[in-house]
């Protein structure tokens, strides 16, 4: 029993991770209708930022995201306004292939400079761990976690409080609309794809905190991060939320009740089983025709 | 003109067949065999993706239950090395076509990029699935093939006109789709599928009709491959994220839901690929240059060589034909199709080049 408790809580706390990263993408989704699969990469990239930043300048993770943080934020304005903004027609498919592209690219240029053996980031919160009623976890898990809940209250903040966050959630709602009554949604495209690849610095960090890493771990991570965007619903942050934490902690269950080799199996069985019931996701809408 | 096209069609069939005999280097008939396998299975996969506008990027799961089907055939029923394995092909097929079924009518259930994004969780399922079902697949140790008996020179020979024989039917096939009533049908989904069911198209069956027939390709092609390498099979190597967005992209670069774009995609960009292997070896820049060449084809050419193509060939027809005054009205219909099609998503795409004509 003890270690399906165990399971449960390590799950929520990676879960937390996974939704700092997949609401990024849910949150593109929702203003642009674009799939950005460079997501991945794009966190393995900021796993290496982070990485980059503690070998040679000895930097503290977190102080780093100080850094790593706005340069993804700038390496997301170029990306969009060069590759996303010049795509008219059919924008969805098209921008699939698009960031796949991007996302080939930046793995060519880790695995170029950084080789394929797998690191790791190192720190005393990665190595010491505590001890919660009974067992040891370590503190990046909650540090990770913490870092997860700030930035996504920031961005809930900066949604629900702010200008620029009314002009998001209107263009999240009908694009159209929002540029009839005068919203700037070329601009708020461009910040909204900022702001998605800048959360991907921070949970880079933490993924490569908590997991080893090379550049090939982009695919696993895009495959789950979509799955748990359309588990949610597309463009939903609260379905990312939910079905961030649910996921991981189903896969960390049943790498204790049954085996870790069949963790990620059930992730991907368990999107099929619910798109059978729900195509449209736990809290998506149904799509159809475009009226 | 139409004489002149069969004529023309022969002459690249003569070509094709007698490719062997007029280079016969090894290395140079290796890329062909890998350049028909692609040409052959953009094509099958454009006889889904293409006309039905639904973009699968999970086709590798085919090729992969091909290459291991196979495998797996000439382990336990012991089949010698030879010609034998290439009659068990059609069998390959119909697994592959037979796994579609199921996954067909799961992923058709959603559409556009849910659809998209439940193949390739499918992918991922039948990797992970290579390598944990231990008994069947053997994990990441792989499964050795028996090694073809032939040699030297003449090696790539078989495997080529095994291949070539696999794209023609595939062609074929295509060719007769895009012809049909049924094609006119996948064609109708592509355009407004909501519509094209109200006024009696069976949506659901045809979709699925179009996904097996890919996966039948797919999987013997799959086939070839595992039979073809020598080095036996393991689960990242036939069931590759790369392989998906390869075929795709070959499709979209030659132009996608036309009949002979996927070939030209095919046979532009694995050439490429495969000198760049060669050259530099599979490093980071291989990837690097296959993302960059992949942009810079999205970016400039969205809708593909042959449509592209196609089209500025009616216009400048049109302005040979025509008054001045009428050049100016076919022009700016033309754009103004070109404007239309902004708003509806893939329609029309190589329909428009004709519209320019009337």
């Amino acid at each position: 029993m003890n270690i399906i408790v165990e399971a449960i809580i390590t799950g929520i706390l990676t879960g937390g991770v996974y939704a700092l990263m997949s609401s990024g993408l849910t949150l593109i989704f929702g203003v642009m209708e674009i799939i950005n699969i460079a997501i991945g990469a794009l966190v393995i990239l900021g796993g290496y930022l982070s990485y980059v930043l503690q070998q040679y300048l000895h930097l503290d993770l977190f102080v780093g995201l100080l850094i790593t943080m706005p340069a993804m934020f700038l390496l997301g304005l170029a990306i969009e306004w060069a590759f996303i903004r010049p795509l008219k027609r059919d924008r969805v498919m098209f921008s699939i292939l698009v960031t796949f592209a991007i996302a080939l690219i930046i793995e060519g240029v880790l695995s170029q400079i950084f080789g394929t053996n797998y690191v790791q980031l190192h720190a005393w919160y990665v190595t010491a761990s505590v001890d919660i009623g009974g067992f040891y976890l370590a503190y990046i898990y909650i540090f990770g976690f913490l870092l997860s809940v700030v930035l996504l209250t920031g961005l809930y903040l900066l949604l629900y409080h702010t200008k620029l966050g009314q002009s998001v959630r209107a263009s999240m709602q009908n694009r159209t609309a929002a540029a009839l009554i005068g919203i700037d949604v070329e601009r708020v495209s461009l910040i909204t794809f900022g702001i998605g690849v800048a959360l991907t610095a921070a949970g880079g960090m933490a993924f490569g905190a908590t997991n080893s890493f090379n550049p090939d771990s982009a695919y696993d991570l895009i495959s789950r991060l979509l799955v748990i965007i359309i588990l949610g619903g597309m463009g939903s942050l609260r379905g990312a939320l939910i079905a961030s934490l649910f996921m991981l902690v189903v896969e960390d269950v049943t790498a204790v009740v049954w085996s870790p080799v069949w963790s990620s199996t059930v992730f991907f069985i368990l999107l099929v089983v619910v798109l059978l019931v729900r195509p449209q996701g736990i809290f998506g809408q149904l799509e159809g025709r475009k009226q | 003109m139409r004489l002149l096209k069969i004529a023309g069609l022969l002459i690249l069939l003569a070509f094709a067949i007698a490719f062997p005999l007029l280079f016969p280097n090894p290395a140079i008939t290796t890329v062909a065999v890998f350049t028909l396998m692609f040409a052959a299975a953009a094509t099958a996969w454009n006889i889904f993706s293409g006309y039905t506008g639904y973009i699968a990027l999970g086709h590798a799961v085919f090729f992969g239950t091909g290459a291991y089907t196979l495998a797996i055939m000439c382990q336990d029923w012991h089949i010698p090395a030879g010609y034998a394995p290439f009659y068990l092909l059609p069998l390959v097929g119909l697994v592959a076509a037979i796994i579609a079924i199921p996954l067909g009518i799961i992923a058709l259930r959603t559409r556009r990029h849910t659809f998209i994004v439940i193949t390739i969780a499918f992918f991922f399922i039948f990797q992970l699935m290579a390598y944990n079902l231990r008994g069947l697949t053997n994990g990441s140790a792989g499964i050795e093939l028996p090694i073809p008996t032939w040699s030297g020179d003449f090696y790539n020979d078989p495997f080529y006109y095994v291949t070539l024989a696999v794209l023609l039917l595939a062609l074929v096939v295509s060719w007769w789709v895009r012809n049909s009533k049924y094609g006119l049908g996948l064609l109708a989904i592509r355009d407004d599928e909501d519509r094209a069911l109200g006024l009696g198209v069976k949506t659901g069956p045809s979709k699925l009709t179009a996904f097996v027939i890919s996966a039948f390709f797919v999987g013997i092609l799959g086939g070839v491959y595992a039979y073809f390498i020598e080095v036996g099979i393991y689960p990242a190597v036939v069931f590759d994220p790369l392989y998906d967005i390869a075929i795709a992209l070959m499709s979209f670069m030659g132009g996608i839901g036309t009949l002979s774009g996927p070939i030209i995609g095919a046979l532009i960009l694995e050439p490429t690929q495969q000198y760049f292997t060669l050259a530099y070896g599979e490093n980071g820049w291989y990837l690097v240059v296959y993302g960059a060449m992949f942009l810079v084809i999205i970016l400039l050419l969205p809708r593909g060589i042959v449509p592209t193509i196609s089209e500025r060939w009616a216009r400048w027809q049109a302005s040979r034909r025509n008054t001045p005054e009428e050049v100016v009205v076919a022009v700016a219909s033309g754009s103004a199709v070109a404007a239309s099609q902004e708003t509806q998503p893939m329609v029309e795409r190589n329909e428009g080049a004709k519209e320019v004509n009337l």
